[in-house]
């Protein structure tokens, strides 16, 4: 028989622990959004909803509010955001590791530099700049500012910089472009750790609230974290739709972390990177 | 294809890597760039590849001034030490890589990529990954790689350094077979003289950017035209002493000690000279040109060394077990006329 080892029991025993915390404000905003009118005025709360296929909270919400809508700006958004971002990422963090241009070196310090600006800071000069061009209350304006990331060029730039220089010059002793080495060599190699940006850049570029709200005066632009935010305060205070809609918000997201976890814990775990 | 290097120098912010170099590498053959660690015989790799730029000098393949020419138009094929296979991609992907650069058609690029895996003996493991393979078969698919394109001239960094002993022999074998196949010129850079040695057709030894023999392995051992030559080939290695030639022409040790007798009197009287007595150049027969004494004798295998001591000098010589010379023992030595060579001390030139 087994020894029971008490070591591991104590470990798994705060892992559990630590696990069922954090899944329970998620448990508690699905079951919410599961519950009827008379489940909400139970007291105490119950823990489950009394049919849990009863999906009229979900109904209610997407007739209150245009939740399709605003699920569609998020995704234009989110993906314009990410194709954009991910592409300016791969070419500065090329030329910022494998091209030779004076003061390189000096402008990435700068560049780096500008990371410590907080971007509530940067929100003032931002907002008067897009009110010049002219572009407020578009989706545009919510992609313009976010199409590079300097955070992420630096993650991306030390990766390519641990590439050996050799596998460079033996590819442009084959005959290899810039071009081509890049998207044919590096990228692919650079594979987790792309995959990791993209995905927290998934993540902030989907979770973005504050700047929105700034910017988009118009129903029709809201993006999803705004919808449920004016969802709230418009739509009065019934806590089975706002879980719903809630619930409806991050279901994406849940997704995409399901995909892709193994790449983040991996990017993580490798690269010292956080969301 | 043969290779002209012209007055070629290279410096970097601080030092002269390569200092004023001019030599001819023969084509078909196989060469090697011999040197201590930090000799220049990288740079001058990479100079050939192009992937340094050349401080000045020229140099020619054929008739084409390639000096200032990119890399990918100068036909190389380039090994790099870590071989520097693409991780992503398989054995096959990686042969095909420069024909794919070159837009050959994918059905034809396989069918040359199969050839090559073939003529190194890496065909059966056409869809592993480079991690998947040890380093002599990584090491043979990057040579199958440099060769696909059928380069004019093929280049090897320190080609064995990475690899275990017992590999080293094979592969060596191997760059040879491989090289006899395909003909093509090949130059690798090595600081193994063993390795130089035993595969190349010529070997050319340099020193802190100075271009100092180009011969024959052979004859690089048995005729260096410097110091540097002689002390740097050979296991074990040439015994250097200091001294001066005397009224009669042989050699005096500096501190008058002893007088070794020389077979051929090429030193002026009262110059300074090193004497170098390669260690299976001593024997024990009729012609006598020094007194020894045994200080040490311990068999190495198959041969066995002794530790003698001329005057105050104390050198290292083969000692054939027939000779039953005991530790104390004083000898008659005589000087072979191979592997025996006098050296200007101020520029280490033969004399």
């Amino acid at each position: 028989m087994k020894k029971f080892n008490v070591k591991k029991f104590f470990v798994y025993f705060f892992l559990v622990i630590g696990a069922l915390i954090m899944i329970f404000p998620f448990y508690w905003m699905i079951i919410n959004s599961l519950k009827t009118a008379q489940d909400m005025t139970l007291y105490p709360p119950s823990w489950t909803p009394s049919n849990w296929f009863n999906f009229e909270n979900y109904k209610v919400a997407f007739e209150k509010a245009p939740f399709a809508l605003y699920f569609l700006n998020s995704i234009i958004v989110t993906i314009s955001c990410l194709i954009i971002t991910t592409f300016t990422t791969i070419m500065g963090a090329f030329a910022f590791s494998r091209l030779k241009f004076k003061g390189r070196d000096l402008i990435f310090s700068l560049l780096l530099g500008l990371m410590m600006v907080p971007f509530e800071m940067l929100v003032i000069t931002n907002y008067m700049t897009v009110a010049k061009i002219g572009i407020i209350d578009t989706l545009f304006v919510l992609i313009l500012p976010f199409t590079s990331s300097i955070f992420y060029t630096y993650i991306l730039r030390n990766f390519f910089l641990s590439i050996p220089d050799s596998l460079y010059y033996s590819a442009r002793i084959d005959g290899a472009s810039n071009w081509k080495y890049l998207w044919r060599i590096m990228v692919p190699i650079a594979k987790p750790s792309l995959v990791t940006i993209t995905i927290l850049n998934a993540i902030t570029c989907w979770n973005s609230f504050y700047w929105t709200l700034l910017v988009i005066n118009s129903d029709a632009k809201r993006t999803l974290p705004y919808g449920l935010y004016a969802f709230m305060t418009e739509g009065g205070s019934d806590m089975k739709l706002m879980m719903a809609a809630a619930t409806i918000t991050i279901v994406p997201m849940i997704i995409l972390f399901l995909f892709a976890r193994k790449y983040i814990v991996n990017g993580v775990a490798r690269g010292g990177l956080k969301g | 294809m043969q290779i002209k290097i012209d007055h070629l120098t290279k410096k970097f912010p601080d030092t002269v890597a390569v200092d004023d170099f001019t030599m001819d590498f023969e084509s078909g053959k196989l060469t090697a760039l011999l040197g201590p660690s930090g000799c220049g015989k990288s740079t001058m790799l990479n100079m050939l590849a192009g992937i340094l730029p050349v401080t000045e000098g020229h140099i020619y393949f054929d008739d084409d001034d390639v000096t200032d020419m990119p890399p990918q138009k100068r036909g190389v094929g380039l090994v790099f030490q870590n071989y520097a296979l693409y991780p992503h991609m398989t054995v096959l992907e990686n042969i095909c890589f420069p024909l794919e650069i070159q837009k050959v058609n994918k059905a034809e690029r396989i069918e040359k990529a199969k050839e090559m895996a073939k003529l190194v003996q890496i065909d059966q493991y056409l869809d592993r990954l480079p991690k998947e393979l040890s380093g002599g078969q990584q090491q043979r698919v990057a040579i199958a790689r440099a060769l696909i394109k059928n380069p004019r001239l093929l280049l090897l960094d320190e080609p064995l350094s990475n690899l275990d002993a017992r590999l080293r022999l094979e592969m060596r074998e191997e760059i040879r077979r491989i090289q006899q196949e395909t003909k093509v010129t090949t130059i690798f850079v090595t600081h193994d003289q063993e390795e130089a040695m035993s595969i190349s057709d010529s070997i050319v030894l340099m020193k802190n950017g100075v271009l100092m023999q180009v011969d024959k392995p052979q004859e690089l051992y048995d005729d260096p035209k410097h110091q540097f030559v002689a002390s740097f080939l050979g296991n074990p290695p040439i015994n250097m002493i200091d001294g001066k030639i005397n009224e009669d022409g042989d050699f005096e040790l500096l501190d008058n000690s002893t007088v070794i007798k020389l077979n051929s009197k090429v030193g002026q009287v009262g110059q300074e000279v090193v004497l170098g007595i390669r260690p299976e150049a001593i024997t024990f027969d009729e012609v006598k040109n020094a007194k020894a004494e045994i200080i040490q004798r311990y068999t190495m295998g198959k041969e066995e060394l002794a530790n003698i001591k001329i005057g105050s000098a104390e050198i290292r010589v083969y000692l054939s077990s027939d000779y039953t010379y005991k530790t104390g023992d004083i000898i008659e030595i005589t000087l072979r006329d191979k592997g025996v060579f006098l050296f200007d001390k101020e520029s280490g030139k033969r004399l």
